[in-house]
Order: structure tokens, then C-alpha cells, then sequence
């Protein structure tokens, strides 16, 4: 069976829904979350790669370098936002972040 | 076009996104060389070169849309419009925070360089010309956003709305990506004059209406468009409050803004496709913003219910489509930022003990301790509430004919009601603020923040609405030569 542009649309839908489940279905640990965001921008960079293949334009390639880049940058802030909390709180359960509701 | 010679055409134009950075990168070298000592000076410089930034952009105004950077940016009307608002909105902010810091004994030198930051991401998201722009400028802001509202690294309560801004925000950055991959799929093209020529020429089909849709709710989110706004109490009652005002201030004109550009740029042949989508985030908006914030007992979250509301109207604007459309929406935020900006300075005055008094019931009986804090707010207050003859009233009525011209009359009458219900909230505040028995005694409020205040209501008040014809032609003129 030959792999076309399909194929990859539908494994990067795969990713991008269980990242997306990943955050809201979780109830235990921030870090698994980082984890799901990490997972949903990835599938994006397989969207774009697989695009740009299809349509031989290297637009989509570019695209995602910079989503690396600034996926990178971002898992940075998140932990460094993470430790401030856990230094705060002492656990990173997802359940007890909760003192601010209405 | 030759690189070399497009970058030195470009750079004249960029010339506000420069300031920025040339701030931002010499205030970290000081910062981290003088330590929290340089934070006084900083913050001042800070508030010279943001305001200064705004205003370069409106003096170097071009007469017609010019594409920078080989087109991944734009410097046209619009752009301008949006770049003034929020240079002055983010300058008044900084100045706000920077002695509101200076009081509670928190001056770190981050706070004047990260504003600098999140005001350039805004700055790139209201001229972004392709996708890989839009998408860095939004990162950029939103980055600089997350690391302010966890300002204060030993308080259990704004590490939370850090980690709660980041972990939501970071979906609607997934679903902004996973959108933006679909409309460059369909379409073939990341640049926006590619993709609204591939729009008009039939392409794309559900694949790309389903990106567009993934898009418009991630930009939603980042404007705190209900049912998109579930971080946006939390946040804003976690934060510290001038950065609040700063969340509250600025980053709106730049969501509304980059969407003005991203439905009437590359997706005007779609507008009866996109119409729907923007009218339920506006519907929802309005009706949420308006109906949740009665029971709410924080000032913070009050204020945060508000701007979920005044979102949903400057998106009921965009909604209607065309040039009216989008001018209004314009319009309307360029009148809703003083307020805002003018109300939180008020907020940031309550003050007891050294401790801020933030909830409805700090405000009781305000105007026999404070008649001129008590005075202003009202004046704020009725504007926002949309009462002639303040400003905002005009901003509702621009908002609410824009409506009609484009056939939502649903969408109107759903708007009228919400402002209703939204001015019994504002008019609760006032009433506790004059009829009340006063509570304790505040401290007197600094000179910033009764400048700010003054300025603010300046800005709302009736004298002004001479000036008010002249907005309009801008916003006018700034969407024609853009769209």
C-alpha cells in the first residue's frame, strides 16, 4: 500500500486528539501535560511537513523550524513557571490547582 | 526583490518594532548588570520608548499599504490604528506597574524588559502579512504573558494563574497551529494575498473552513472571547493588578486586531462562512460577560467578566462585515481602552495598610472618603456601561449600526440586552460607591496613578467627543487602506 498525504493527515489528527485529551482528561500531573502540549505541536509539524511535501513548496518546511524553535522556548517558560509553583505549593497535582474559582 | 536591497527598505519602516527590540535588549544587558537598582530608571525608559514606539508608527504613517520584510509583514492603516492604541495602552500600564512595584517593594528589572517584549509580539501580530508572522507574534506576546502573571515567584496565587495562563494558552496555541496547517494545506501558500487568491479562485472546501474555524477560536481565546474565557477570571484574580491592567489593556486591540486582518485580508471571499462563527463568539461573549459578572464579589474578576463582555461587542462589530465592520470594531476599542485603563489605575489606588483592597465591598461608601477617586470611577464606569454622553456610548452605537448594516439584527437585539444587564452590574458598583456606609479608610493614591485616572477619564468624558469625529475618519480611512 502506498503512504499519501492522507495517511499523514490522519496519523498527525491521531496526535493532535490524544495531546488534546491528554490535557484535559489527565487529573494527576502538570509535567504530563507539557508532555500533551509537546505532543499537539508535533502533530502540527507533521501536518506541514507532510503539506509542503505534497505540494512541493517549502513554505510549510520553514513553518515548521520556527514551530520547533518556539515550541522549545515554550517548554522552557512552562517548567520555569512549574518550579516557581511547585516551590509555592509543594506538588504539581493537577487536582489542587484550584485556589482561584468562580 | 533583491534581499539586501528589501532589507534596507524595510528597515525604515520598522522602525517602532526596533525601538522595541534595541529597549528590550539593552534594558536586559543593564538590568543584569545593575542589578534591581536600574529598575526606576528602566521602567521610565521603558515607558518613553513603548509610548514612543505607538507614536513613531503614526508619524512614519505611509499614505498606502507597504509590505516589509519581503511580505512577511505590513505597515498600513490598520496597523497603525492598532500600533497607536497599544504602544499608549502598554506606556500606561508600565507606568501604572512601575509604581505599584516601587510601593510594594518588588522592583525587578524583568518587569519593564518583558512588557517591552509582549508590546513587540503585539506589534508583529498587527502587521502580520503570513502565517509564520502571525504565528511568532502571538508566541511572543503570549511568552512575555505568561512569565508577568506569574510575577511573584513566592505567591501560591500568581504561580497558579501563570500556570493556568500557560497550560490553556498553550492549547489555543496548538489549535491556532493545527489551523494554520490546514488553511497553508488547502490553499498552498502561507502568505495571506496567496491565500485569499487561492480563496477567491474556489480552493479548499471544508479542509480549510475547518482551519479557519480551528483559528478564529484560538484568536478568540486570546481575546478571552467566551466560551473560549475560562482562564481569564483566574488569571486576572492571581495576577498581580497592574499586571492585570496590562492583560486587561493592550493585548485585546492586538487579538482583535490580527483578526480583523486574518477574516478581511486572506478570508474575504469567505465572510458568509465566518460570519456565523463570529457572531456566536460575539453572541456568547456578550451574553456570558455580561450575566456572570452580577455575582461576582472581586473587583479583579469583575473586571475580567467586563472585558469578556466588551469583547463579545467589538467582535459583534467585526462580525457584520465590510468596511463599516471593521471600523467600528476599531472604533470601539479605541474608546474602551481608556476606560479600562483608567479603572484599573483606581483599583491599583485602593489601598489599605499597604494591603489592596480589591473586592465591591472596598468600593462602599467611597465617595465620602475619596470624592474625586469616587467621581472618576463613575465616570468610567458609565462609559464603559455605554451611558450618553460618555465615549463609550459612541463605541456601542458605532458597534451596533455596523450590526444592523449587516443584517444581524438577532445579533443586535441579543446586544442590547446584554448591555442592559451588564450597565445593572456597573450601576451596582456606582450605587455602593455614593449610597453605601463607607468602610474603612484607603491610603491617598500616588500621583501615577491619579494622573492615569485623570487622563482616562479625560479621554471618556463628553468635551472630547469633538474629537470623536476625527477618530472615526481614522478608523475610516485606516481600514480602507488596508482591506
Amino acid at each position: 500500500m502506498e503512504v499519501t498525504l492522507f495517511h499523514y493527515l490522519i496519523v498527525a489528527a491521531a496526535l493532535f486528539t490524544i495531546g488534546v485529551f491528554g490535557i484535559f482528561v489527565n487529573r494527576k500531573n502538570v509535567i504530563i501535560i507539557l508532555m500533551s502540549i509537546e505532543l499537539v505541536l508535533l502533530s502540527v509539524n507533521i501536518n506541514l511537513v507532510a503539506f509542503s511535501a505534497h505540494l512541493q513548496n517549502l513554505e510549510g518546511q520553514i513553518f515548521a523550524m520556527m514551530v520547533l524553535t518556539v515550541a522549545a522556548a515554550e517548554a522552557a517558560v512552562g517548567l520555569a513557571i512549574l518550579v516557581t509553583y511547585f516551590r509555592n505549593r509543594g506538588n504539581i497535582a493537577v487536582e489542587d490547582i484550584n485556589q482561584m474559582r468562580g | 526583490m533583491n534581499p539586501v536591497i528589501d532589507l534596507n527598505n524595510s528597515l525604515p519602516l520598522a522602525r517602532p518594532e526596533l525601538l522595541l527590540v534595541a529597549f528590550a535588549l539593552i534594558g536586559a544587558v543593564l538590568g543584569a548588570w545593575f542589578k534591581d537598582r536600574a529598575f526606576g530608571a528602566l521602567s521610565l525608559l521603558g515607558v518613553i520608548c513603548i509610548a514612543g514606539a505607538g507614536l513613531l508608527a503614526l508619524a512614519w504613517s505611509p499614505g498606502a499599504a507597504v509590505e516589509i520584510f519581503q511580505g512577511a509583514m505590513v505597515v498600513d492603516g490598520v496597523g497603525v490604528f492598532a500600533k497607536v492604541l497599544i504602544g499608549l495602552a502598554a506606556a500606561a500600564t508600565l507606568a501604572l506597574g512601575a509604581d505599584y512595584f516601587t510601593t510594594t517593594k518588588e522592583q525587578r528589572f524583568e518587569f519593564p524588559v518583558l512588557v517591552a517584549l509582549a508590546t513587540l509580539g503585539m506589534f508583529v501580530m498587527v502587521s502580520a502579512q503570513d502565517l509564520i508572522s502571525l504565528y511568532v507574534g502571538v508566541e511572543l506576546q503570549s511568552l512575555a504573558a505568561y512569565v508577568l502573571a506569574a510575577w511573584r515567584r513566592d505567591d501560591a496565587r500568581s504561580s497558579e494563574a501563570g500556570l493556568k495562563y500557560f497550560v490553556l494558552s498553550a492549547i489555543s496555541s496548538g489549535l491556532l497551529l493545527f489551523g494554520s496547517s490546514f488553511v497553508y494545506g488547502f490553499t498552498g501558500s502561507i502568505r495571506f494575498d496567496a491565500i485569499a487568491a487561492a480563496v477567491g479562485e474556489g480552493a479548499g472546501g471544508i479542509g480549510l473552513l475547518f482551519g479557519l474555524v480551528l483559528m478564529l477560536c484560538a484568536l478568540g481565546f486570546k481575546m478571552s472571547a467566551a466560551p473560549f474565557h475560562m482562564w481569564t477570571p483566574d488569571v486576572y484574580e492571581g495576577a498581580p493588578t497592574p499586571i492585570t491592567a496590562f492583560f486587561a489593556a493592550a493585548p485585546k486591540v492586538a487579538a482583535v486586531a490580527l483578526m480583523a486582518r486574518l477574516l478581511y485580508e486572506p478570508f474575504a471571499e469567505m465572510t458568509p462562512q465566518w460570519q456565523q462563527v463570529v457572531a456566536a463568539l460575539a453572541a456568547i461573549s456578550m451574553v456570558w460577560g455580561s450575566v456572570a459578572a452580577l455575582v461576582q464579589t472581586n473587583l479583579k474578576r469583575l473586571m475580567a467578566y467586563s472585558s469578556i463582555g466588551n469583547m463579545g461587542f467589538a467582535l459583534m462589530g467585526l462580525a457584520a462585515g465590510g468596511e463599516q465592520g471593521a471600523s467600528s470594531a476599531l472604533i470601539y476599542l479605541a474608546l474602551y481602552l481608556p476606560a479600562t485603563v483608567g479603572m484599573f489605575a483606581l483599583i491599583l489606588a485602593m489601598r489599605r495598610d499597604g494591603q489592596p483592597a480589591e473586592t465591591v465591598a472596598d468600593l462602599a461608601g467611597l465617595a465620602q472618603k475619596r470624592p474625586w477617586m469616587a467621581s472618576l470611577f463613575t465616570m468610567l464606569l458609565f462609559s464603559v456601561a455605554g451611558i450618553p454622553p460618555f465615549a463609550g456610548f459612541i463605541g456601542k452605537l458605532a458597534v451596533f449600526t455596523a450590526a444592523v448594516a449587516g443584517h444581524l439584527y438577532w445579533l443586535a437585539i441579543l446586544g442590547g440586552v446584554a448591555a442592559v444587564v451588564a450597565a445593572a452590574y456597573y450601576l451596582r458598583l456606582i450605587a455602593s460607591m455614593w449610597f453605601a456606609a463607607p468602610a474603612a479608610q484607603l491610603q491617598a493614591p500616588s500621583g501615577t496613578i491619579m494622573v492615569t485616572a485623570l487622563a482616562s477619564a479625560a479621554l471618556t468624558f463628553p468635551v472630547l467627543v469633538l474629537l470623536l469625529g476625527a477618530l472615526q475618519g481614522w478608523a475610516e480611512n485606516a481600514v480602507r487602506m488596508s482591506f
